[in-house]
């Protein structure tokens, strides 16, 4: 697991470990189900390590490693901003993306439309390289074969970032 | 104009189109700028319903505004008489949508010489022209045709043709793409970019990122209103192997 999806889950407030582990099966669905237990914890002793997160036990609770209360630092809320906005190459890792949006939205840093127009810009960019190259090979060729699956794929991470678009902009109308 | 570019063939201030009223108010087109430059292809993009196509008829005088102004080569039509309407329509801009819009009794080059002879060209003129136009968009052999005969990607073609018969300032197009497979967008991909490169104006509302990508300038549209804008011509910072699985 990528540890920028586990500190951005951090992003909205500092919380336990099943808490943000609860937050991620929310945000995936049946493909959270694969999420190890342990490796939240994994991740988060690592990001703790790097200075990214910092931790504090209750004292309420009983000594448990679970009872551990996660927070970002702020060269860990940074990194969180400088993730959001980057774009992913040479594809946008579909679940990384989705996180991003719902990670963005529930801790109020970024708008989500925001972050699906820069990706659709970098998209349509390769889109158009990959066209341009297309409409330069002669038609039935080899290359431009292979250019046709590119754009194919470009056009289907397109769509999706399409559906992306109209769901954010559903729940921020509330309807 | 106020704060006119020369250089800007098309421009829309604060443009608004508004349907019913009170709770049903819906507003299609909700304060739209824009500024088109000669010779530049734009592409408005946005999902279903965001009022693209709305924007496209109010621009290119085939509907109008409930506020705002379009002006096209320095002059402000949304005010204009409808005779002087629709002499502009016929004779400053062209128009290509995603049905065609042919005239199926006609044949191809009949097709698109009818703008020119509905303005007034004498037959002989028109029909030249309309020769010519089909050679341009590689369909001269299909001139004598009905457009049964002809596939999507050969009328869209001819649509196109018709659309370039009056020399227009602008060519709006909506859709053009959206009855097409791979092979024939493709095909009217290339037109539009000999078009560019001839010196067109163009206007094209769509949801095919192909058609998008390959614009000068891209416009993201939702709920009536551009909320992105980007100029595409600029490199991407890989090369396209890495997404075809190569390394780089």
């Amino acid at each position: 697991m990528q540890q920028e999806v586990v500190l951005a889950m951090l992003a909205k407030e500092p919380s336990h470990g099943y808490q943000l582990r609860a937050r991620l099966r929310g945000a995936l669905g049946p493909l959270g189900d694969a999420m190890n237990a342990g490796q939240i914890y994994v991740v988060l002793a690592r990001l703790e390590k790097a200075g990214l997160v910092e931790s504090e036990r209750s004292a309420t609770v009983a000594d448990r490693a679970d009872r551990k209360m996660y927070a970002l630092t702020p060269t860990g809320q940074q990194r969180v901003a400088e993730w959001l906005a980057e774009v992913g190459w040479p594809k946008p890792d579909l679940a990384e993306f989705h996180l991003k949006l719902v990670a963005a939205a529930s801790a109020g840093l970024a708008d989500p439309l925001t972050i699906v127009d820069t990706q659709r810009r970098e998209l349509l960019r390769r889109l158009r390289d990959a066209q341009r190259a297309a409409m330069a090979e002669p038609e039935r060729s080899d290359a431009a074969l292979l250019l046709e699956g590119i754009v194919l794929g470009l056009q289907a991470d397109l769509r999706w970032l399409e559906a992306c678009e109209q769901s954010w902009i559903g729940r921020r109308s509330g309807s | 104009m106020s704060d006119a570019d020369d250089a800007s063939v098309l421009q829309a201030r604060g443009l608004r189109k508004h349907y019913g009223t009170g709770e049903g108010l819906v507003r299609a087109v909700d304060g739209v700028d824009l500024d088109v430059s000669a010779g530049e292809t734009v592409a408005v993009m946005g999902p279903s319903g965001c009022g693209k196509s709305t924007l496209l008829h109010l621009l290119g005088g085939l509907d109008r505004p409930s506020g705002g102004e379009v002006w096209l080569a320095e002059r402000r039509i949304d005010q204009i008489g409808e005779k002087a309407l629709a002499r502009m329509r016929r004779t400053d801009v062209g128009f290509v949508f995603q049905a065609f819009h042919l005239m199926e009794e006609l044949t191809v080059v009949e097709n698109v010489e009818l703008p020119a002879l509905l303005a007034g060209r004498p037959p002989r003129a028109a029909r030249r022209r309309a020769a010519e136009l089909l050679e341009r968009v590689g369909l001269a052999d299909r001139a004598s045709f009905l457009p049964s005969a002809l596939s999507g990607g050969q009328l869209q073609r001819v649509a196109i043709a018709r659309g370039l018969s009056n020399g227009p300032l602008v060519i709006f197009a909506d859709e053009p793409t959206g009855n097409l497979d791979s092979a024939a967008t493709l095909d009217v991909l290339r037109l539009f970019e000999s078009l560019h490169e001839a010196g067109q104006t163009l206007v094209i509302v769509t949801h095919d990122a192909r058609i998008a990508a390959t614009a000068d300038r891209m416009i993201s549209m939702r709920d009536g209103a551009f909320v992105d804008e980007t100029k595409l011509t600029g490199g991407t910072r890989g090369n396209l192997g890495a997404l075809a699985g190569l390394e780089g």
